[in-house]
């Protein structure tokens, strides 16, 4: 690019190779097993979360321009809205599974609450 | 150079139109939040494969990552394409849509080659809860893909046709947020549905 283009495409450059990275780290913790379980589980969300940032803020230029605080706005507003539709959601229909646990299974999975104890 | 001073104008009423970014930015957070209801769904029911198969067994890595790449492709491609358009360079905008177009083509087809192989396979959306909620998710991301496209065909014509006008210019950087907006929502779909369907 000649310097007197009054454009930057470092942002976008930038931007893309993180997400590569991102998306390849992820990948291959996964396939490779580098981790299990839980731990898997929140290192590749994590993975995921910062590459939310990294597009919002090099690709969608979120928290700049003119109209940079009603679009901060909005958004919060939407990840507020999310967060609660995905866990509330969660938290009923796991409850309601505990909740409508049939008698039988009910009785074992107490006996092995009690054996843990408190 | 008549095609540099009209992008120049067009940067200059854009800029006085800066409402209309926000009205399709609220749209674009709208549909976050229908994304977010199916989401939800999915993580709810991904464990009720009532007998068929479950996303250990379904899920095709390689070419998942494939299509993660091809789209992260094309979103940067797309947004190098809008900053070529602000500066007037008429054929580099449209050679990076171009490509922009065939990696997004690319994805949609890798996407229904993945359907149509689960369908063959005798695990449709009607198999399981789990492939329900699956197929919607997917599904409706895989829409607004194809959506997008025609959307990014029609652009391409007009600026073959009519040049950088102001209302070109305008829809092309709408065209990017909502394209940027579909990466960000596959990015999800790629770490809640595939990765940590197989991890």
């Amino acid at each position: 690019m000649k310097k007197s283009d009054s454009v930057s495409i470092r942002p976008y450059v930038i931007g893309f190779v993180l997400a590569v990275v991102l998306t390849l780290s992820a990948y291959s913790a996964v396939v490779y097993h580098i981790w299990a379980g839980v731990m898997l589980t929140g290192v590749i969300m994590g993975l995921a979360v910062v590459q939310l940032i990294v597009q919002l803020v090099f690709f969608l230029h979120l928290g700049r321009g003119q109209d940079a605080r009603w679009n901060m706005a909005a958004f919060f507003f939407m990840l507020i809205v999310l967060t609660i539709l995905v866990a509330g959601s969660l938290w009923i229909m796991y409850s309601l599974n505990y909740n409508m646990m049939p008698s039988s299974k009910m009785n074992t999975y107490m006996q092995s609450q009690s054996n843990e104890g408190f | 150079m008549s095609a540099m001073e009209t992008a120049k104008q067009a940067v200059a009423e854009e800029q006085e139109s800066g409402t209309k970014y926000l009205g399709f930015w609220i749209y674009l957070m709208t549909d976050c939040v229908l994304f977010a209801t199916l989401f939800a769904t999915y993580i709810i029911l991904r464990g009720n494969t009532y007998g068929g198969p479950s996303a250990h067994d379904v899920f095709n890595m390689p070419s998942v990552l494939a299509e993660t790449l091809l789209l992260l492709t094309s979103s940067f491609t797309c947004g190098i394409a809008v900053m070529m358009a602000k500066i007037g360079r008429q054929r580099l905008t449209l050679a990076l849509l171009g490509v922009t177009f065939a990696l997004g083509a690319a994805f949609l087809t890798l996407e229904l080659n993945e359907f149509t192989h689960l369908v063959v396979d005798g695990h449709s959306w009607q198999t399981s809860a789990f492939l329900t909620s699956f197929f919607t998710l997917v599904g409706t991301h895989g829409l607004h893909i194809s959506v997008g496209l025609l959307w990014l065909g029609v652009i391409l014509w007009q600026i073959k046709n009519r040049g950088f006008t102001a209302g070109v210019v305008r829809r092309l950087t709408l065209f990017s947020m909502f394209w940027h907006f579909l990466d960000i929502i596959w990015i999800f779909i790629f770490t809640i549905v595939y990765l940590m369907g197989v991890a």
